[in-house]
């Protein structure tokens, strides 16, 4: 298993599988009678979040207690991490304080990736977002999503091998899209994407994606699923594109688009969502749409991530262990 | 050293009939039996038991897995290690007789983690603890309700269960 | 005062004989004898080189003192080879009056270590709108000639072309920092594959090119003389040589990183490799090799950009841009340009000394290591290697992206106006240093 999770293009296929199946045990947990898990007692997991995201960090939260582990939250607003306080004195602050897993979400591309290369603090890193750059356990959630509503109980030791998958938005800006891409290409998706120009990266044609530029000819494709990304109006100021009214019009996930899906396509959206602009009601309240699911399945997969990353020694120790 | 087969495939089901009869006579009123094996060869115990007990007494058994990784007292000395799930049958275990199945008892830690892990599915009448083998070595208060075969051994010696639904064939030895 | 005798160097790495000098200047070469009283310098297989002139410099003082000084900076440059420094405008206050250049210059004159050549502000404060006071620069002590608002880009196309203009009229000339501020807002490493995979703004090649081909358009226009800083695509290398093949007066500079260094080392998101301009691709780095090679490009520039630990150690975006140069990059240039065999060691005379010495219009330059001429001069052990650390650096800052990598070549002497700042292979200290380069100038 990987020390860090910091990219999905860190994980092979049997790594991205492990934890896919390991989430399928914690969501089976979650109806038990007791929903509570030993494994991470006594361990000490910090969520530290430079940039606001109640979602994330909340569905972190709970997955850090369901395994009884300790958790302490460092949000940008109100502690030190605001005053000015570097990525390293922070760092170095936690490393003091016994952290065993840093959960970070940084409004800077390569935070997470600092953390754990740099030589501050010996944690486990996990990525909850780096600023344009990758949000793994978000990508992770949307394949555990996917497989689920494609394989039922089904699901354990499967991939995604044949599903095809359109990503629409504003690809530059998203570093969910960029997890997805890896992730899901690796677990043998066919990986479409779909935006203006404008949001492309520079140099997409070297990823392992079929690019459209328009949405219609994405859903000629017929794909399996539909992942709108939340786009961001602001960008309408750097002239990325004119209004949201023509945004809607040629990328939006509209109540006539709709009709062109496929009975069993599914609609994805990892929230929150700008109903109207990317992604119409019609579309979000759908059958369809996978939304609440995503934010239940959250929890699972971060439970896997920090139970496979945390709960285990990183020293090899005797294979077998137990009662023989 | 050179493996020494201790019990042989008609050993193995004559051991795990006499386990389902001893079962069925210690079995109180009209209690409903769950038969829970820890993963992996366990499990395949126990649905092997549970299936010998529904011939002769049809209708008042189950049988489902209790994964008990999470529960381990050493997860954090040694690599993560993957869990595998747990099946509790329809009807779950609330005022159930569950018997716990697993192949080897040794230091009784695994059957320690069982019994937490079992709690935090719901309140069994009682529970039982059947296994194939009792080597002996424990280290925790626990004995086992039904044994197959007590197997006197030393720390230094290796027990091997092999079951034909995982491993091909139905042996046990020991090196 | 003493004269000093060096033995058996090879200049340009061309012939071997012995220079003398006295007060100062080259007198003899030849095969000499040692004079009574004489210091003689064994330089048996050392190469002599003019001392080397950057036109390229942060010195940060005053301003930025916790960086760099005028002291620390010229002891890095001593410790690399350089005997003369531009220093950049960009300091707090900006060097934009004679009042800041000439403190500049003075501290450089009484350092001793280089000759210290205060590069002026185009416009007042870096702002980009009002032309600073050139003339009074120009007049001033410092005698400034070379004019940049380094750090930013001269956008405003008709400042620049009133710059261009107004700068010729005191035989100076503008160092442009080709970027396109609008298409590189929040621009963090160079636009490609790899900004993409890696979610940083990406630095498009377009917004440098951009600049050069309307400035060398402007130059050619207004008949001026064009410098443009740090040279780092191989497109701008085809704007800059269609620009000389039309005879318009364009000078251009590399910096030893873009010779060396790619854009694959922000993978790391290690900071030390965060530059302005950014580290481009392979294709441009061998472009600009060549171009240095065959003289489209004229000179190596260091941009010594030196900056504290905790500007580096943070995330990329939040980092500081630049790095520290002037240490190594005699040894850059060897491993890039000698050793590859597209240069000889008279080539980085000419690309390290003498053309950077006349487009700054530093005196003494002209004619290197010949009688008569001042005894700058540096003596390089070109055979040896060494794998660079903190240690080698001799500034405030430790921001070199070299540390860690083993390169070529060592300085083992330098001599500023005949002073030794180097002394086999050690920086001799500051006193000595000041004492010797005060009764020079005394005469
Ligand atoms: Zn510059």
């Amino acid at each position: 298993m990987i020390q860090h999770l910091l990219s999905t293009r860190d994980l092979d296929r049997e790594a991205a599988i492990r934890i896919l199946d390991v989430a399928e045990d914690m969501a089976q947990t979650a109806d038990r009678e007791v929903r509570k898990l030993p494994p991470l007692r006594g361990k000490t997991v910090v969520n530290l979040f430079f940039e606001d995201s109640t979602r994330t960090r909340l569905s972190f939260e709970s997955a850090a207690k369901r395994l009884s582990a300790d958790v302490i939250t460092f949000s940008a607003k109100g502690s030190s991490v605001s005053k000015g306080e570097s990525l390293k004195d922070t760092a170095q602050t936690l490393a003091a304080m016994g952290a065993d897993a840093i959960v970070v979400r940084h409004h800077d591309s390569g935070a997470a990736h600092q953390l754990a290369h740099a030589g501050w603090i010996d944690a486990a890193i996990i990525n909850a977002g780096d600023g344009t750059h990758e949000h793994p356990t978000q990508a992770l959630l949307d394949a555990f999503t996917m497989r689920s509503r494609r394989h039922g109980a089904d699901s354990r030791g499967r991939g995604l091998d044949g599903l095809r998958v359109a990503i629409v938005g504003d690809i530059l800006h998203s570093r969910v899209a960029r997890s997805n891409v890896w992730l899901l290409t690796t677990l043998g998706a066919e990986v479409h994407v779909v935006a203006p120009r404008t949001l492309l990266p520079h140099g997409i044609e070297h990823w392992p994606v079929t690019v459209h530029e328009h949405l219609d000819d994405a859903l000629a494709a017929a794909p399996g699923a539909v992942m709108m990304l939340r786009i961001q109006t602001e960008r309408m100021r750097d002239a990325f594109f004119p209004s949201s009214r023509e945004y809607a019009r040629e990328w939006g996930l509209t109540a006539e688009r709709m009709t062109q899906l496929g009975p069993d396509t599914m609609v994805m959206h990892p929230g929150p969502m700008n109903r109207g602009l990317e992604i119409s009601s019609a579309a979000a309240d759908s059958s369809a749409s996978t939304v609440l699911d995503q934010v239940t399945n959250g929890v699972s997969i971060r439970m896997a991530v920090l139970y496979l990353l945390v709960a285990g020694s990183s020293e090899t120790a005797d294979s077998t262990g137990g009662e023989r | 050293m050179v493996a020494r087969t201790v019990l042989h495939d008609a050993d193995i089901t004559r051991a795990l009939r006499r386990i389902a009869h001893e079962v069925l006579e210690s079995r109180r009123g009209d209690g409903r039996l769950v038969f829970l094996g820890i993963p992996t060869r366990g499990a395949t115990l126990a649905l092997r038991i549970q299936q010998i007990v529904d011939e002769i007494e049809p209708g008042v058994s189950s049988a489902g897995s209790l994964d008990i990784t999470l529960y381990r007292d050493d997860l954090a000395r040694t690599p993560t290690r993957t869990p595998a799930p747990t099946r509790i049958p329809a009807g779950g275990i609330d005022d159930a007789i569950v018997v716990l199945v697993d192949d080897v008892l040794y230091s009784g830690r695994t059957i320690r983690a069982a019994l937490d892990a079992l709690v935090d599915h719901g309140r069994p009448r009682v529970v039982r603890l059947a296994v194939l083998v009792d080597r002996g070595h424990r280290e925790l208060p626990i004995r086992a309700d039904f044994v197959g075969k007590n197997l006197p051994s030393s720390t230094s010696e290796r027990v091997s269960v092999r079951l034909t639904e995982v491993d091909g064939n139905d042996e046990v030895t020991i090196e | 005062m003493t004269g000093i005798l060096i033995r058996g160097a090879s200049s340009l790495g061309e012939h071997t004989d012995d220079i003398r000098i006295r007060d100062g200047v080259i007198i003899a070469r030849g095969s000499l004898t040692a004079e009574l009283g004489e210091r003689v310098i064994d330089a048996a297989g050392l190469i002599a080189l003019p001392g080397l002139v950057d036109l390229h410099t942060h010195l940060r003082e005053p301003g930025g003192e916790a960086s760099e000084t005028v002291l620390t900076g010229t002891r890095a440059a001593a410790a690399g080879g350089f005997t003369a420094v531009h220093a950049m405008a960009n300091t707090s206050p900006v060097a934009d009056t004679a009042g800041v250049v000439e403190q500049v210059q003075r501290l450089g004159e009484r350092h001793g270590y280089a000759t210290v050549r205060p590069i002026g502000a185009v416009t007042v404060g870096l702002a980009g709108e009002q032309l600073a006071e050139i003339g009074a620069m120009a007049r001033s002590t410092a005698a400034v000639r070379v004019f940049s608002d380094d750090g930013f880009c001269v956008h405003d196309p008709l400042i620049m072309r009133r710059a261009l203009e107004y700068v010729a009229t005191f035989d100076g000339v503008v160092a442009q920092h080709a970027q396109e501020p609008r298409l590189t807002q929040g621009a963090q490493m160079n636009e490609g594959a790899l900004s993409g995979e890696l979610g940083l703004a990406g630095w498009p090649a377009v917004a440098e090119e951009a600049i050069i081909a309307r400035d060398v358009l402007l130059a050619q226009h207004v008949g001026a003389r064009l410098h443009i800083c740090h040279v780092s695509t191989a497109g701008s290398v085809e704007v800059v040589r269609w620009a000389k093949a039309r005879g318009i007066a364009v000078t251009a500079e590399a910096t030893p990183h873009h010779l060396l260094l790619t854009e694959d080392l922000a993978r790391g998101y290690d900071a030390r490799f965060k530059v302005n301009p950014p580290l481009r691709r392979d294709e441009d780095v061998l472009a600009l090799r060549a171009a240095l090679a065959d003289g489209t490009i004229d000179i190596v520039a260091t941009d010594h950009a030196p900056h504290p630990t905790e500007a580096k150690e943070c995330t990329w975006a939040e980092a500081a841009f630049g790095m520290v140069g002037l240490e190594s990059a005699l040894s850059i240039v060897q491993r890039t340009m000698v050793d590859t065999g597209l240069l000889e060691w008279r080539g980085v005379a000419r690309v390290l000394s003498t053309t950077p010495a006349e487009i700054g219009r530093v005196p003494g330059y002209a004619e290197p290591l010949e009688v008569g001429s001042p005894a700058h001069l540096t003596l390089i052990d070109a055979s040896s290697e060494r794998t660079w650390s903190v240690a080698d650096l001799r500034g405030r800052s430790q921001n070199s992206p070299f540390v860690g990598e083993t390169l070529p070549g060592r300085v083992v002497h330098t001599l500023h106006r005949g002073v030794s700042t180097v002394l086999d292979a050690e920086l001799v200290d500051a006193e000595t240093v000041a004492a010797a380069h005060e009764a020079v100038t005394r005469g």
